[in-house]
């Protein structure tokens, strides 16, 4: 399929190929609103109750806490942002807690810019992140059903021994900004994508689905295998600071790679690979 | 051909920084389409009838919420929402004890019931250990005997049009300018019926705190906890829930929480 619109460029030994299917494009683009809207109406969620803990129930008579953003009164009388995590007290006044001027202070674990709506709502938060929620699962089922049949999943995706063989200097590769625009993903690429997909994409729709009581009547093997609704929570939340970080380095790896070649391939389809000579691995 | 590429490529260009800038000023750009009654979020809001109907398929009629044994009860119930009534008839109710407590129930039965607490201890009884999710996110396991809610529809006699149960609470609550509004709730009968929905006068092994809703509250175990209405006053079996409160069927959902709380 690749070969039929290859376009050879003879003086720059520049080859354009068709990289991404229709498929791969849209949900890429699907995923990117509905995960927008997910993390910022979680976070108005979070706000509710803006405490973490392990096991079945919330330790209000025992200390079961992993982390709490909490607005407290200080030793001056001004109130601080105070985020435990682990039992360790950190000062979070200005960002976690406590922010916003010091006129309009906003009592609020993460502030109103994080959040959807930016005042606290919580019943339009769930409503946005259910609706989201929807998108997002629905998009993940097509996707996955669709790169089992058109092999996307087991050629693109799933690493190979080699690739994995390769990973080192893979890594060392990105590291030093080389970026080689090949035809196919590389060996970390491959386990990035593969992580996202098949780890935290499923971890998060089932960590979800665990702290609806329905669904615990329905599947009541779902709280058992993370060890309670609290605990789903926790790693609810875990999984989403793991999807902003992946978030951040691949914003960056695009504008590293080329911003303009890569959201093409990522919009058109269209991607402008080194040519044949370069693919030995000098710089492009 | 140069020159499309070149155009395509300003046009991604352009797009890209703008796109870039969008969650800098999205959340406050957003608030307008969130607001109550927003086409936005009417619509957005429709995915909770999904989620009502998908539920519901998944589960069946008799899926039982989990429970847990009494060594994972490990503190007392946390009250939350209203916690001591101001309504003078039930300050007079509470003082004397509950002595002369009647649950009304009516609507759409054959025949209206007024049942004393007495009345209702003597009924079938149920008591399990479930943890209390709340619509905010924390969880309190306790334990809960009450009469199965499904007891008291078959003492009343259910006329076939009834569709929902609705709860009357003797609670309000405070909404800044439109004054006290009465607590009040609504389930179908297919958790009505449910095994585990019970209308619960004891809590972890003694009679139902005040804090906690006594004299009688629903625990609706596949549901959040505003579903659970407390301070039960009367039951009314209705057929539909648009002439009650706001017509969304509960006090929090006039408020623009979801019905359907399995979620």
């Amino acid at each position: 399929m690749a070969t039929a619109i290859e376009k050879h460029d003879i003086h720059s030994q520049r080859t354009t190929i068709r990289r991404h299917g229709i498929v791969t494009r849209v949900t890429h683009w699907t995923w990117a609103v509905a995960l927008f809207f997910l993390l910022l109406s979680g976070l108005q969620i979070f706000n509710a109750h803006p405490s973490l803990y392990i096991g079945e129930q919330s330790g209000f008579a025992f200390d079961n806490s992993v982390l709490s953003i909490r607005a407290v009164r200080g030793a001056d009388g001004n109130a601080e942002g105070l985020t435990t995590l682990f039992g360790r007290r950190i000062d979070t006044t200005g960002l976690l807690g406590v922010s916003g001027p010091e006129d309009s202070r906003v009592y609020e674990a993460f502030p109103g810019w994080l959040t959807v709506p930016s005042y606290h709502d919580l019943a339009t938060g769930r409503v946005v992140h259910f609706f989201f929620a929807w998108l997002f699962a629905a998009t993940f089922i097509s996707w996955f059903a669709a790169s089992l049949i058109n092999g996307h999943l087991r050629r693109d995706i799933l690493p190979s021994f080699s690739d994995i063989r390769g990973l080192p200097g893979s890594f060392l590769e990105h590291l030093r900004f080389r970026f080689h625009h090949c035809r196919s993903y590389t060996g970390l690429q491959k386990i990035s994508y593969a992580i996202v997909l098949l780890v935290l994409f499923p971890l998060m729709i089932l960590t979800g689905l665990t702290m609806s009581p329905g669904m615990n009547a329905a599947m009541p093997w779902l709280t058992e295998i993370f060890g309670g609704r609290q605990a789903a929570r926790t790693i609810h939340f875990v999984v989403m600071l793991l999807l902003v970080g992946f978030f951040a380095i691949h914003i960056f790896m695009v504008f590293a790679a080329g911003p303009i070649n890569e959201m093409r391939s990522m919009v058109t389809g269209r991607y402008r690979i080194d040519g044949e000579a370069a693919e030995g691995g000098s710089e492009r | 051909m140069s020159r499309i590429i070149i155009n395509r490529r300003r046009f991604l260009t352009v797009a890209g920084v703008a796109a870039s800038t969008l969650p800098l000023a999205g959340c406050d750009a957003l608030d307008g389409m969130l607001s109550s009654g927003a086409t936005a979020r009417d619509v957005m809001a429709k995915a909770n009838g999904l989620t009502y109907r998908v539920q519901r398929f998944l589960i069946g009629a008799d899926g039982l919420a989990k429970e847990f044994s009494e060594s994972e009860i490990r503190q007392g119930q946390r009250p939350n929402g209203s916690t001591d009534p101001t309504d003078a008839t039930y300050i007079a109710l509470r003082v004397a004890g509950f002595a002369g407590y009647r649950l009304d129930v009516g609507g759409l039965v054959d025949r209206r019931l007024r049942l004393s607490l007495d009345e209702l201890r003597n009924m079938p009884s149920r008591t399990h250990i479930t943890r209390h999710d709340c619509v905010e996110g924390w969880s309190c396991i306790a334990k809960w005997t009450g009469v199965p809610l499904s007891a008291v529809l078959d003492e009343a006699g259910v006329k076939s049009e009834a569709r929902y149960v609705l709860f009357r609470c003797f609670d309000t609550m405070n909404l800044g300018l439109s004054g006290e509004v009465a607590y009040y709730e609504s389930i179908d009968m297919l958790d009505a019926r449910h095994p585990q929905t019970i209308l619960a006068y004891g809590l972890n092994g003694e009679p139902l705190p005040v804090a906690n809703g006594a004299p009688l509250r629903l625990r609706v175990e596949r549901q959040l906890g505003y579903k659970m209405a407390k301070y039960i006053r009367s039951i009314e079996l209705v057929s539909d829930l648009a002439p009650y409160g706001q017509g969304k069927g509960g006090f929090w959902e006039d408020l623009g929480y979801d019905w359907y709380a399995g979620i």
